[in-house]
């Protein structure tokens, strides 16, 4: 394999490839108590991400819609399954620890249920692409903290 | 322009551009992204070096050796733009920072002060956010009407809708040579002689069109056309307004500073003459002597002998990237230049210019500063490969290699 095919293949992993050709828990959310929008202008990757939370504080739900590369709605499904059934409190740290480990923090230990998301370390290596990755996260920050206006990547 | 036809390998001008010769991810350099930025040969990186090194002072002000020297370098490259394009005289040429000051200035200083609210703006569906922002700052300035005809599916102004468009409220006409994401040329002549049967002026974008196009203001009949250095060989940050005398001269200052005034008291000041009313403070010098560089390098090559080899370019890239399985081009223009926009499968832009970069093949992927543009054609962006004299068939041939990785990666 040259080392071409092996550097796309860590970017491409096959986790994020199946992420981004099926993404989960995509759509609206139709009982949504939180909403974002995500968008990175130079791209034109824009989201939507939906959270339900229930009274006790806990992500019953969570859905996204849009459109954007592979890496930016691969890294939006990880999120929604990452995220679907944390306490909010718990579900801010994660986009703290996932933003620290995509900029190349390697101390930023993933939770169990962010194990998955290892699969987007390969970006690292791709200033102009981190942000893609970060996108979801940004929008989920905003979304807990019922932001009017949509999170950016700038 | 001068030089006589001739057929030429692309590979002696290649040679010229020292970044082209360098390996990117372990492969040789293919670079197809001279729309958004040109490579700059050698004979304009060693120009602005020698000004450097030796000739440099402020311009238009001090009596010594060294500032006579700039003086001379800057006003020459002045009188080598005017050559350029034919325009009829220096006074015609506005150094800028780029088509988008340009285009700016034109907005700001011919349009504000006279346009009033049901006055249009006209301009097209095919134009960079550059030839259309600055129409819709002045308009919410002024009340008037920003107006855009319509493109069809192939990426051409509707003609004919275009020129029903153009009534007596139309205080002015935006339209590219060259549209930059789609690589479409745009009937000039037809929309500009309609225009002059009703007296409103033209404002040609030229950004794309003059690196890859014999351009001559005077034959074409715009009243301005803007351009930018660095998309024809030379130094980011320089630019060009031509814009007919006795509009120029119309037209009130710009920005205000250093060297465009005659005399200044605080009751009255008096401004310079043409061009330099419209060039205050210090201006880039050394990306003017630059500039000045780049058209002594494409003078000596000849605009039509550039012309002529980069459409049999660009004919073969059309054809060899329609025979890859699952391309979709975007602009299909029976009149194009440089540019090709296109999608593979359902890969997004930015995947494959990433795949592509790995693979030494520098292409721009997005919306190319051309939202409204991406919008009618219902994508988020395209990934769009531009050519320059530079690029030769193999280049063509890498690229079509690398989109055979990208489908494979994306099986």
């Amino acid at each position: 394999m040259t080392a071409t095919a092996r550097d796309m293949q860590d970017l491409y992993r096959e986790l994020v490839l199946d992420h981004s050709r099926n993404p989960r828990h995509f759509g609206r959310l139709e009982d949504a108590t939180h909403t974002a929008d995500g968008i990175n202008p130079l791209c034109g990757d824009k989201l939507r991400l939906y959270l339900r939370v229930d009274d006790a504080g806990n992500i019953e739900s969570s859905s996204f819609e849009g459109s954007g590369c592979a890496i930016s709605v691969a890294s939006a499904s990880l999120l929604t399954d990452a995220v679907t059934g944390l306490p909010v409190e718990q579900a801010r740290r994660c986009c703290a620890t996932v933003a620290e480990r995509l900029a190349g923090d390697e101390s930023a230990e993933l939770a169990s249920n962010l194990e998955k998301l290892r699969a987007l370390d390969g970006v690292r290596q791709y200033p102009s692409r981190i942000k893609c990755a970060t996108l979801a996260w940004h929008a989920l920050r905003s979304a807990l903290n019922h932001d009017a206006v949509p999170a950016t990547t700038e | 322009m001068g030089a006589p036809v001739r057929t030429i390998a692309a590979a002696d001008w290649r040679a010229d551009f020292p970044a082209l010769n360098q390996s990117v991810h372990g492969q040789p350099l293919v670079y197809l992204d001279s729309a958004a930025s040109a490579q700059q040969p050698g004979a304009v990186i060693d120009a602005v070096a020698r000004y450097q090194r030796e000739d440099h002072a402020n311009v238009h002000r001090g009596v010594h050796t060294l500032s006579q020297r700039a003086t001379e370098a800057y006003e020459g490259a002045r009188d080598k733009v005017r050559e350029f394009i034919n325009a009829g005289s220096r006074t015609e040429v506005v150094l800028t920072s780029g088509t988008t000051e340009a285009i700016n200035l034109v907005a700001q200083s011919f349009c504000r002060p006279r346009l009033a609210p049901g006055d249009k703006i006209l301009i097209t569906h095919l134009e960079h956010h550059a030839n259309i922002v600055p129409w819709q700052l002045v308009c919410e300035q002024t009340g008037a009407e920003l107006v855009v005809a319509p493109i069809n599916d192939k990426g051409e102004v509707e003609l004919d809708r275009m020129l029903e468009l153009i009534d007596d409220k139309v205080f002015l006409i935006g339209i590219a040579h060259v549209a930059n994401a789609l690589g479409t040329v745009c009937p000039l002549d037809e929309v500009i002689e309609q225009a002059r049967q009703r007296g409103i002026p033209v404002l040609v974008d030229g950004a794309q069109g003059v690196p890859h196009l014999d351009v001559d203001v005077q034959a074409l009949g715009c009243d301005f056309y803007a351009f930018s250095g660095h998309k024809m060989f030379g130094p980011t940050g320089t630019g060009v307004l031509y814009g007919r005398e006795e509009l120029l001269e119309s037209m009130p200052p710009w920005q205000g500073g250093g060297d465009m005034i005659l005399e200044v008291s605080f009751e009255k000041t008096i401004y310079n003459e043409l061009p330099y009313k419209f060039e205050a403070g210090t201006p880039n010098i050394s990306g003017v002597v630059g500039l000045g560089a780049a058209i002594d390098y494409l003078q000596a090559i000849g605009m039509a002998n550039i012309a002529s080899y980069e459409q049999e370019l660009h004919d073969y890239m059309v054809a060899e990237l329609q025979k890859v399985e699952g391309i979709r081009l975007i602009g299909e223009a029976r009149h194009k230049a440089s540019a090709q926009s296109f999608l593979l499968d359902d890969i997004h832009s930015h995947d494959l210019g990433t795949i592509l970069d790995h693979q030494g093949v520098a292409i721009r992927t997005g919306h190319h500063c051309a939202m409204p543009l991406m919008q009618r054609f219902g994508l988020s962006g395209t990934a769009r490969a531009s050519l320059a004299f530079y690029n030769n068939r193999d280049d063509v041939d890498r690229l079509v290699a690398a989109l055979g990785k990208a489908k494979e990666i994306f099986a």
